[in-house]
């Protein structure tokens, strides 16, 4: 069974400090839904008024239409899984897959049955009788969700459950968990700080910062349209160019930056004088003039070039003594240019997003 | 040997030397004297020494039989004392697990820095008072004019003062409340040191709190439990001055045997062949729970 989440403008507050504010949302039937933001953001604090374990200041919670107010985690169709995945190191890997079955009362042999149906979901079939010591990390991942799907919840909440992990085995596990989702079809909702699980899983996010849901939307379009500065510059990097729009049509806005003026796409619906901060990706960026003749050319010079293996990271410093980030493929050659050397690059204004003025992720 | 060469030659000798020491002449020679007494007879000063001092089963004889004159074939009386003196000392050790375990509980995963720290202190502090004069508190707590039965008259609950005294009330109390803090250390650090997500991954999962306690917490604090319970019977079986004060006249505590042969009827070898006798009851029943609860020696020490 599955079941939407609805989150009724729910506010969280601890004593004067407000950890949740004005959440307000839907989490479809089936989705995978993801809360991305940085540490403190108030993520945790939704994933644990979700399960039952805080009540909301104000607001509700509704599993499948039913409101939540009152009811306690043993009793609402949510199962948690936790950051430190919180498996019981007495018991062996079955009975911790069971638990929740033998708490129910079920039966010994149906336990026996569930855990080996389970243990087969999980690509640990036969492991059921080993202790929790003996396994690795990444199938301790796999045991903690098939403890939480043993008692066939509505919804899976996801403490950042991946965060313990090595990165070769983070990256499986991002395919792993989409994989369990989507056979098993019931609502996952993810909470996490890096932006590369939440895109690579996630049917849709919700990015946080101070409490506050900032944007819920497709991963490409968090990615591609942000909504605030804070999502452009959190979910992925981001060169920001400050400034003051000069001219502004239906489409694109001209801005008055410290390296010239910069011509980006207006999702906001900016006029001549707001205060502005144009976006580019490191990767929209390339060396040279481009296309677009004199438009969006910026001059600097390189301070240096990393190499990260199928891409390289060159940095240039640049007018207002700002730093700004290229990304560029590795072609297998050297690097195409020395540092301390001068350098051009441009961008499609295509792929440039003005915003209004705002915080900056990491202020 | 790396202790050696770290700490240097001096400090390990010194450290040999104290721990055999405090081992060997406090705690060993003291119980193999008093093993080898209780194997002998009762002799007057002279006579030590000399042809009637002989090893002797006697004394335990003694114990499970009485006297040769007397007319029951065994000694009821002693034997019913030391069977009474091991039952209570097992309802003590109930008495005081029930008591310690929501307290030591609610310390270690339920209560915040400050108010923890509170429970402490307020538990801890009667303990600077003198065993003797707490278990004399608890004497006149229980008294037939006392604060407990002056309560319940004036509450209206009972017209007639209750003898807590003599229905061996008061002792148990006094007793659970003298080894209180032995149970609730070792049962607070095994709690402690358990993950509260567990708890909280257990009652999200849909356990009741009972299931949770059973099921989760109680098998993982088994060692703190099994080292509370453990010294809670064998200093409970071995009390002395709490039974003295607060036994009724009907109870009397196996330890208050040994006294009295050793005092009253100055005859040490046989209140050593007494003593000995409880120790091994203790080492056994002990030996028992461990082996039935599947705890192992080195987890208790932990």
């Amino acid at each position: 069974m599955s079941a939407d989440v609805e989150l009724d403008h729910i506010t969280v507050r601890f004593g004067n400090f407000t950890a949740v504010s004005d959440a307000h949302l839907r989490v479809e039937d089936g989705e995978f839904f993801s809360f991305l933001g940085p540490s403190g953001c108030g993520k945790t604090t939704i994933l644990r008024t979700i399960s039952g374990f805080l009540e909301p200041s104000e607001g509700d919670v509704r599993i499948g239409g039913r409101s939540m107010k009152g009811t306690g985690p043993n009793k609402r169709p949510t199962a948690l899984i936790f950051q430190n995945l919180a498996l019981f190191p007495l018991m062996s890997v079955a009975d911790n897959i069971t638990y929740g079955l033998r708490v129910r009362g079920i039966s010994a042999a149906a336990r026996r049955r569930k855990a080996d149906e389970l243990l087969e979901l999980i690509a640990l079939p036969g492991q059921g009788a080993k202790k929790v010591g003996e396994l690795s990390g990444g199938q301790l991942q796999r045991v903690a969700i098939a403890r939480a799907l043993a008692v066939e919840p509505d919804v899976l909440l996801l403490d950042e459950p991946l965060s313990a992990l090595d990165l070769k085995l983070r990256q499986h596990m991002r395919t792993e968990l989409r994989t369990i989702q989507q056979r098993v079809g019931i609502t996952f909702i993810y909470i996490t700080h890096d932006q590369g699980e939440a895109l690579t899983m996630s049917d849709r996010i919700a990015v946080m910062s101070n409490g506050i849901v900032q944007q819920i939307d497709k991963g490409a379009t968090v990615y591609d349209n942000p909504a605030t500065s804070f999502v452009a510059s959190f979910v992925g990097e981001n060169n920001p160019f400050f400034g003051q729009i000069s001219r502004a049509e239906a489409e694109y806005v001209t801005t008055d930056t410290a390296v010239g003026p910069l011509v980006g796409r207006n999702t906001h619906r900016l006029k001549a004088g707001d205060k502005a901060i144009v976006f580019v990706r490191p990767e929209a960026l390339v060396l040279g003039k481009g296309a677009n003749g004199q438009a969006n050319v910026i001059r600097g010079t390189v301070t240096n070039a990393e190499f990260e293996g199928p891409t390289v990271n060159l940095y240039l410093r640049v007018e207002g003594n700002r730093e700004v980030t290229l990304l560029m493929p590795h072609s297998g050659g050297a690097l195409p240019l020395a540092i301390g050397a001068a350098a051009e690059v441009s961008f499609d204004p295509q792929r440039a997003v003005v915003l209004p003025e705002g915080v900056l992720a990491g202020e | 040997m790396k202790f050696v060469r770290r700490n240097g030659i001096f400090v390990s000798a010194y450290l040999v030397l104290a721990v055999t020491i405090w081992v060997v002449f406090m705690i060993v020679l003291p119980q193999l004297y008093m093993v080898d007494f209780s194997f002998r007879l009762n002799l007057p000063l002279n006579e030590v020494g000399g042809p009637k001092d002989v090893y002797t089963f006697q004394n335990y004889r003694y114990l499970i039989f009485g006297r040769p004159t007397d007319e029951a074939m065994m000694n009821w009386l002693h034997l019913g004392v030391f069977f009474k003196t091991i039952v209570a000392s097992i309802c003590v050790t109930l008495l005081a697990f029930c008591l310690c375990y929501p307290l030591a509980y609610y310390m270690a995963q339920v209560a915040h820095g400050g108010r923890t720290r509170l429970l402490l202190l307020v538990l801890i502090l009667p303990f600077w008072v003198n065993e003797i004069l707490r278990a004399f508190a608890f004497r006149l707590l229980f008294a037939s004019g006392g604060m407990i039965n002056t309560a319940l008259i004036g509450l209206g609950l009972t017209d007639q003062p209750i003898d807590f005294l003599r229905a061996d009330v008061a002792l148990y109390a006094g007793l659970s409340y003298a080894y209180l803090l032995l149970m609730m250390f070792p049962i607070y650090n095994a709690v402690e040191s358990l993950d509260h997500n567990q708890i909280e991954a257990a009652r999200d999962l849909g356990a009741p709190w009972w299931h949770i306690h059973l099921f989760v917490v109680m098998p993982y604090a088994k060692p703190g439990i099994a080292a509370g319970c453990t010294m809670v019977f064998m200093l409970s079986a071995g009390a002395l001055a709490v039974p003295q004060i607060l036994g009724g006249p009907s109870s009397l505590w196996f330890t208050q045997i040994i006294y009295d042969w050793f005092y009253q009827g100055g005859n040490w070898p046989q209140g050593s062949a007494y003593a000995f006798v409880l120790l091994i009851a203790c080492i056994l029943f002990v030996l028992l729970v461990m082996r039935l609860f599947k705890v192992g020696l080195g987890e208790i020490a932990r």
